[in-house]
């Protein structure tokens, strides 16, 4: 194979047809494929009635109606209509059918992938209970098969799997990193140790632009006596394939983390601070394999409090000045991880302020669901972060705490975009800060 | 006169048995279409059971959030007031207990009759609004299509016919019951057809999202 491809052969290539069609064909399959009884019931029940659109973030802060949750979901509602109702097949016997073609899937495009961080924000509002996340989701997978994702996700994608990065980074680069923690902590960052309690991944984006991150688990984990080691194998957490919607690409990615677990014989596996990393490893990779995992997924958040609720975690002195807190999306609406961060948050921060909406019902910083890495998409990505930015306003803190490399990026350049001068930390290493040294 | 009255008979009698059969049928079939496709197999390790975040979200999806509440009230009290309204007059006026009673034998006590008009004519008004709503609201005009249009007319007609049936503005009389009664059945027909199946599928929607929510420890 000398160029990877992202679309997967589904149909039998009629005589006839011309490629785009068959491209078509091929996508309107993986449209098809992804209809099933919620998928039913949420069309069955929309009521047209706009709500969705007050959810989010990339309708309220460009005001243009297109970008309207329901209206992104078109294509998959036609589908749903024309193939999986009896309606809609006695309206193809009259003609009446409202088909999807290449042009709408081109200008669809980019409400599916530039104007949907997949934040989940209107599946929680939506009157009549619809998950759009959902089937945006599900719609991506029938984009990607009829030839309509972003350059930039593609790109992400081949990378992944080429180099086990989308950010095409390599061991030897993490190596490096290894290294300087290790000789500006004085302890030992284990790399492909068998049978200890846990493995831990890493995302690009952390290892490249929060490289205290490695530092402070190592010394948080070293502190409280916790075995854990890092693989050669595989160290990337994040699924470019989930992300641009190929269920192909996204199996291999996770079956590479399987095999990395399996090899070292660990129980449990450590997702980083990357709420999209999470949510792929946790709830999307057993599905995409098609068996469960044989060991336990945790976020690193949910580790930490363990530790804290368990007493293996003796932290002195507080953070003194007004601090407040992003939940991201994957990690709080879509994942339940919401108390952890509070209780450990509790733990060092005196001055603990929290932004108005949080937590199940928090804001999305604009970034996630694949805009960070489609390039095209940045103009949307900064007009949906002034939502974040009108919410951290109102709190006036003086630095935001999170736990999600690629929220912690787009915080950190949407608010200096911006002149507020308030800089974004990340919790693990601010609980890292605290530890009671030991003698 | 007598053209009016045998309309008022065909109404109840023939176009009923009709109405009825086309709702029953076709709301089965809208039904099993969804429970058919049903899920796969879920293997990610669960937080939470499913059923009871299902359920809890039926019936907790029917008030907005604080926040929403807030971005769209007139959207959100608009929509309450009509449904409510409506539920109010077709649950509650002794004419439509009389007629849920022989069909299933089960009644309750009515609403006194002027309550039951001071209702309805809010629940037009309220749908009034929902229609200049529909029609100025750039995301509202956005997504609206033909069938938003003519379910919005039927339902509002429903409610108009018997307004005026009831106070004998149009004669003769079983002329507009007639008209009232054949709105109501246009209603039942298009029901499975139309967005007008959320009466029944916003339930089981409202389920698989609260069950997949609450499967991951969120109450939806
Ligand atoms: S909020 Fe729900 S019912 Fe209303 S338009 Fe959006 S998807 Fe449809
Ligand atoms: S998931 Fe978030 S970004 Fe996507 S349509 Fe819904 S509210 Fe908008």
């Amino acid at each position: 194979m000398s160029e990877l491809t992202l679309a997967q052969d589904r149909t039998t290539p009629q005589r006839d047809a011309t490629p785009s069609e068959l491209t078509l064909e091929r996508g309107l399959a993986a449209f098809r494929a992804e209809v099933d009884g919620p998928v039913a019931a949420f069309f069955s029940s929309c009521v047209h009635c706009g709500i969705c659109a007050q959810a989010c973030p990339f309708y309220l802060e460009t005001g243009d109606p297109k970008y309207t949750p329901i209206l992104k979901l078109e294509p998959l509602r036609r589908v749903w209509e024309n193939d999986f109702t009896l309606w809609g097949k006695i309206k193809g016997k009259l003609g009446l059918q409202q088909q999807v073609t290449d042009e709408m899937l081109t200008e669809w495009e980019e409400l599916l992938y530039d104007s949907c961080s997949m934040c989940g924000r209107c599946s929680m509002v939506c009157p009549v209970g619809n998950d759009l996340a959902l089937m945006i989701r599900k719609s991506r997978e029938g984009m990607v098969q009829a030839g309509h994702a972003p350059e930039g996700l593609i790109a992400a994608s081949v990378r992944a799997i080429k180099t086990g990065s989308p950010m095409g980074l390599q061991w030897k680069t993490l190596q490096v990193q290894i290294e300087h923690v290790q000789t500006s902590s004085g302890l030992r960052v284990p790399v492909d140790q068998e049978g200890v309690e846990y493995l831990v991944l890493l995302s690009s984006m952390e290892i490249i632009n929060f490289p205290e991150y490695l530092e402070a688990i190592t010394k948080i984990f070293d502190h409280a006596g916790v075995t854990w080691t890092l693989s050669t194998q595989c160290f990337e957490a994040t699924n470019a394939g989930i992300q641009i919607g190929n269920k192909d690409i996204a199996a291999q990615l996770v079956e590479r983390v399987v095999a990395a677990a399996q090899t070292l014989k660990v129980p449990k596996v450590i997702s980083p601070e990357c709420g999209h990393a999470f949510t792929a490893i946790r709830w999307e990779g057993p599905n995409l394999i098609g068996r469960p995992y044989p060991f336990r997924v945790f976020h690193i958040i949910e580790v930490l409090d363990e530790l804290r609720a368990s007493g293996r975690i003796k932290t002195e002195g507080m953070e003194t000045d007004r601090l407040s807190m992003h939940d991201p999306c994957n990690l709080a609406r879509k994942s339940g991880v919401i108390d952890q961060q509070r209780n450990l948050m509790n733990l060092v921060a005196e001055n603990f302020v929290e932004l108005k909406e949080h937590g199940k019902f928090q804001w999305c910083c604009g970034a996630g669901g694949g805009v960070s890495s489609n390039e095209r998409a940045e103009p949307l990505k900064m007009a949906a972060f002034k939502r974040k930015k009108a919410q951290i306003e109102e709190v006036n803190p003086e630095r935001m705490v999170t736990m999600c490399a690629t929220c912690r990026t787009q915080l950190e350049e949407g608010l200096e975009e911006f002149n507020m001068e308030i800089p974004v930390v990340g919790l693990t290493e601010m609980i890292a800060e605290h530890l009671v040294e030991k003698n | 006169m007598s053209g009016s009255m045998e309309f008022l008979l065909w109404t109840k009698g023939p176009m009923f048995n009709i109405a009825i059969t086309i709702f029953a049928i076709g709301l089965l079939v809208r039904i099993a279409e969804i429970v058919m496709l049903g899920r796969k197999k879920n293997f990610a390790e669960a937080r939470a059971g499913e059923w009871l975040p299902g359920l809890r979200t039926m019936l907790t999806r029917t008030v907005a959030d604080p926040g929403t509440f807030q971005r769209a009230p007139f959207n959100v009290v608009v929509g309450w007031i009509w449904h409510i309204g409506f539920l109010i007059v077709l649950l509650l006026f002794l004419p439509h207990i009389a007629l849920i009673e022989s069909l299933t034998g089960l009644s309750w006590p009515a609403l006194p009759n002027p309550i039951i008009s001071l209702v309805t004519a809010v629940t037009l008004v309220a749908l009034l609004a929902t229609l200049v709503h529909r029609m100025t609201h750039p995301v509202k005009r956005r997504i609206s299509t033909v069938e938003d249009y003519i379910v919005w007319a039927v339902v509002f007609a429903v409610v108009l016919t018997g307004w005026l049936a009831y106070y004998r503005l149009v004669h003769p009389y079983p002329l507009i019951l007639g008209m009232h009664i054949l709105a109501a059945e246009i209603m039942l027909i298009l029901l499975p057809f139309t967005k007008l199946t959320h009466i029944f599928t916003a339930f089981i929607a409202r389920w698989y999202n609260g069950a997949a929510f609450g499967r991951k420890g969120v109450q939806s």
